[in-house]
Parts: C-alpha cells; structure tokens; sequence
C-alpha cells in the first residue's frame, strides 16, 4: 500500500492533466574553465566535446524520467560558463565561431536551448567582456539554440552605465539582424542586474564562476494549478489567500525536487538548485496574470496588481522553500508578456502598460520580460528603459532584467508572433520625450550606501 | 516499488479484465483496486507491485498507455514516488 489516498493522486493527476503543471526545465550547468587556448579552433574543439560528452545523456534520462513520474518535462536545456570567461583571446569573429560551437552541440544533444553566451560587466570591461557583446548581434542572428545574457549591474558595484549604454546598441543591432524572423534574437538576450549564477531558466541562464565541474538543476512551472487553487477557494480573506497559495507552492516544488533529486542520481552529476519560479506559457490556463484576476483584480495592469503580485510572490517562496533542499535562482513569478496569454490580453485591452510592468517588477523576481516595442525606438530610450529597470534591481538588492523586442518595421499596436513558449507580443507605446543627454553622461552609477555592509 | 494505474474513460464491458490482464502478461501485481462507475464515466485507480516485471518500466508505461488507446481510455501509469514526495512530508 503506497502512502497516499485516493483524493491525493486524483488531485496530483488533475494537476498534470486539467491546470498545465509541469517540469519547464532540467538544466545541466557545465564548467568550460578547462576548455581555454589560445587557439579558437582549439577551444570550440574542447567545447564541442565537453559539452557532448557530459550532457550525453540528458536528453535520455529527462524523457525517461518524465514518463516514469507522469508528470511533463517541458525543456532539457545546457547552461556553460560564460563564454567571455573562458580563458584565451579572442575576437568578436572568434566569439561568433564559439557560439556556433555551442549550436552545434545543442543540436547534437537535441537539447532545447544552450545558455551563458554572455558577460558579467558590472563594474568595467575586460578585452574579451567587450569583444564577446559586439559580437553578440551576430552570434545570435547566426545560431539558432544559443541564449546571452550580460550583467550590467549589481548592489556591490553599481551600474555600469557604459554597458547600460553599449546594450541599447546591441539590442538594435539583433533587431535588425534577425527582422525576417520577427527579431526573434532579442528574445535570446538579456540584460541584467544582481545576476542569479544558478538560474536554470533561459534566456539568462549561466554555469556561474563558483559553482561545481557540472551541476543539475530544475525549473518548475505551475501557474494554472495556483490559479485553479485561488478560484476554488473563493472570497476569504488575504491570510487564508496566502495559505492556499504556500500549500500549492509546497506541492509544486516537491515534485522540482523529486525530478532534481532522480536526475541528478541518474546522470551522475551534483544537485544544484530548484527555481520555485511560476512560469507562464502562452496556454490558456496557464498565465500569472490569470492568479492575479483570480485575486480579484478585475484585470492585470488595474491598481491594486503590484500588491497582489507582492502577496503571490512571497507565499509562493515561502511554501517553496520548505519543500526543497537548495533552493536558487530566480524564484519567484515570472511576468513575461509574450508568454502569458493573460499579460498578452491585458496589453491589448489598455489595462496594462509599460509603467505598471515596472512597478511589478520591484515585487517580483524578474524584469521587464518579453516586451515588444516599437522597431524604429532609439538607442537611448531602450537605454533609458533598461537603466531605470535595472536601478530597481540594485537599490533593492534583487535580480532584475530586461528582455525587450523592438521589433524590426512594426510600430505600437502592431503584433509579433514567435511561437511556441515565446508565444507573441503586441508592441508596446513607450514615451516621446529623449533621455539621450542622461545615457550620454557615460561612467558608473556608484553603488547604493546600503551595499557597504561589512 | 509501486505503481498507480488510473483508467478513465466512457464505462464498457470489460475493461477491467483488459487492465488487469496486462498487468498479469508483463508481472505486475495488483494490490490494490478502487473504482466506480459515475453516470456513463468509468474511474478506476490500481495500485501495483512493479518489482518483478518483466520489461522496462518506461516501456511498461507505453504499453498500458497504448493500451487505453486501442480501448478509448486514458490511462496513466505514474510511479508512486511523484505521490509520496508530493502529498507527504
């Protein structure tokens, strides 16, 4: 007799079955340390083998384990150390060849994505850092699998406002580069403050500089099933609220944490983290923006969603905390725009804008996600946007970041379709008045006082 | 190590004998069968012993799931592991 009853495995399986919960992801971080040389054709050589023969298997065990358990597992992803850390010097043609490299692998592997493409510049550049993000446009017009991501900012050291300045450049740049395909390489990229060095979900994940040779970590999902909680639960008042959604948020993890746990047995490598995130898909049921109507708000942007994100956010890590041994990354909800059909029918009906996008993001664990803007934005005002986000992101001590789209030849009110867990995204109106003197200032913002704490 | 089979699906004759002579082919025992019939709905949960089969267990959970295909049925295998972790602290 197995330990449970039979309500218990008939709301486990409702769960699976009726409210999209799954796995998102099982990423195995590799170490590329060893991989430098001199000689680029050496190390995409040394990549390509790493890569291939550590993850050998991941692909396999993930599907084995998916259908043992019942439950999905959505993407098998590799993140490596970032490439601008892998020693050598190299150009930004070089740098392009490498992210061909790591294309090639995730083929091979029949993996879903391949992150850490990027750079960690939040106090300067080395030759390299700056060498590896003007290259960045090409890597990604070029590949097809491959994620970047730079830091530009963190509490201890400020904002790196030259980075701040250089992204807005780069982010056009992939724009232009990848127009035919609805400048889909914008939604490979983002920029970031307080980076997360385990974060298992893309486009930002990384195998950070303290971590181990190899680790595996696991991204859980699961708005539909904390939504169908709330809804059921009816009017009660906001503590017993905050209850429903810790129970749902315990259960969630439990299973991150099985899947983590099995995966990492079976692969033979380390258990990294769980992210306790909750990660929309562009499936109807399974949106964030649906928890928060589910709260009461009539529709998300409305006053009142910062708060009710605020509740979400933290009873959904305080019931995942308890329910998985290491727990990392970003955890907490995620707010993308393209991937949430309720954030893509809130922007389309006027209720949420581009501002209350930000206010969210101080409450919640990433940034301005997946936001299409208008393709003919200047330079400084994707500057501007990205600098006032990550400013979030530093004064309060937490991870933000910026992933926007300014979709090549398509103005505001006008749509972009990705597909699959990108989903699509109306563009967004953004305000007509410049902030180029401000970005031209150049330097650093220096830290924040509450950053001296030793 | 246990297994939980669910089956549901429009009630029709023999359904359980199907399910139960799969489980009998490949060596897995049935400890344990709740089910009921609501309005024109079949619902039945088994519990069963896995150890001694005779496949792959991955293979295990496509047979039966093929299985509830050729019949009109949904049926899940899951592993018992994903309850426990769930639903007990």
């Amino acid at each position: 007799m197995i330990n449970v009853n039979v309500n218990d495995i008939l709301e486990t399986i409702n769960m699976i079955k009726e409210e999209n919960l799954d796995i998102r992801t099982i990423t195995m971080g590799i170490s590329l340390y060893d991989c430098a040389s001199d000689d680029v054709s050496v190390v995409c050589d040394r990549i390509y083998d790493k890569i291939t023969r550590t993850a050998e298997n991941l692909v396999s065990v993930g599907c084995d384990i998916e259908k043992e358990l019942g439950i999905p597992i959505i993407n098998k992803r590799v993140s490596v150390t970032p490439i601008s850390l892998v020693g050598g010097k190299y150009s930004p043609e070089d740098y392009v060849r490498i992210a061909k490299t790591l294309d090639r692998a995730a083929h091979t592997l029949g993996i879903n994505f391949i992150g850490g493409y990027g750079a960690l510049v939040q106090k300067g550049f080395t030759v390299n850092a700056a060498n590896l993000i003007e290259s960045i446009p090409y890597a990604l017009s070029e590949t097809e699998l491959v994620c970047s991501s730079v830091n530009v900012a963190s509490t201890k050291a400020g904002i790196n406002m030259d980075a701040v300045a250089k992204m807005g450049s780069v982010i056009k740049k992939t724009a232009y580069l990848t127009r035919d395909k609805e400048s889909i390489g914008c939604a490979k990229l983002v920029v970031f403050a307080n980076v997360p060095e385990d974060n298992p979900f893309m486009a930002g994940a990384f195998h950070g500089v303290g971590e181990a040779e190899s680790v595996v970590s696991v991204g859980v999902s699961g708005p539909g099933v904390v939504n169908s909680a709330i809804r059921r639960a009816g009017q009660c008042d906001f503590s017993t609220l905050a209850e429903i959604i810790k129970k749902t948020a315990f259960k969630i993890t439990r299973m991150g944490q099985l899947v983590a746990a099995e995966a990492s047995k079976r692969l033979g490598v380390p258990f990294g983290i769980v992210d306790l995130s909750l990660a929309p898909t562009p499936a109807v049921g399974d949106s964030v923006a649906h928890i928060l109507e589910a709260m009461g708000i009539e529709r998300c942007g409305g006053h009142g969603t910062t708060a009710a994100l605020a509740l979400l956010n933290d009873a959904v890590k305080k019931g995942g905390v308890m329910a998985s041994s290491h727990v990392g990354g970003l955890s907490g909800a995620f707010i993308p725009v393209s991937e949430d059909a309720g954030m893509i029918d809130a922007v389309e009906c006027g209720a949420l804008s581009l501002e209350k996008l930000e206010a969210m993001t101080a409450v919640c664990s990433v940034g301005l996600d997946m936001i299409a803007i208008p393709g003919d934005t200047p330079e400084e005002v994707i500057c501007g946007i990205i600098a006032d986000e990550i400013s979030i992101g530093v004064a309060n001590t937490k991870t933000t970041a910026v992933r926007l789209i300014p979709a090549y030849g398509k103005k505001a009110g006008d749509s972009v379709v990705f597909g699959g867990l990108l989903g699509y995204a109306p563009i967004m109106k953004l305000s007509d008045y410049s902030c180029a003197d401000f970005i031209a200032r150049g330097g650093r913002i220096p830290a924040p006082i509450h950053s001296l704490k030793n | 190590m246990k297994a939980v089979v669910t089956v549901v699906g429009h009630d029709n004759k023999g359904i359980i004998a199907k399910v139960s002579a799969k489980c009998a082919e490949v060596g897995a025992n049935i400890t344990e069968i709740s089910q009921s019939v609501l309005k024109e709905y079949f619902a039945m949960i088994m519990v069963i012993d896995i150890d001694d089969i005779t496949m792959q267990f991955t293979d295990f959970v496509d047979a039966m799931r093929k299985l509830g295909e050729e019949n009109s049925l949904d049926i899940r295998t899951m592993h018992e592991d994903i309850f426990n972790s769930m639903h007990r602290i």
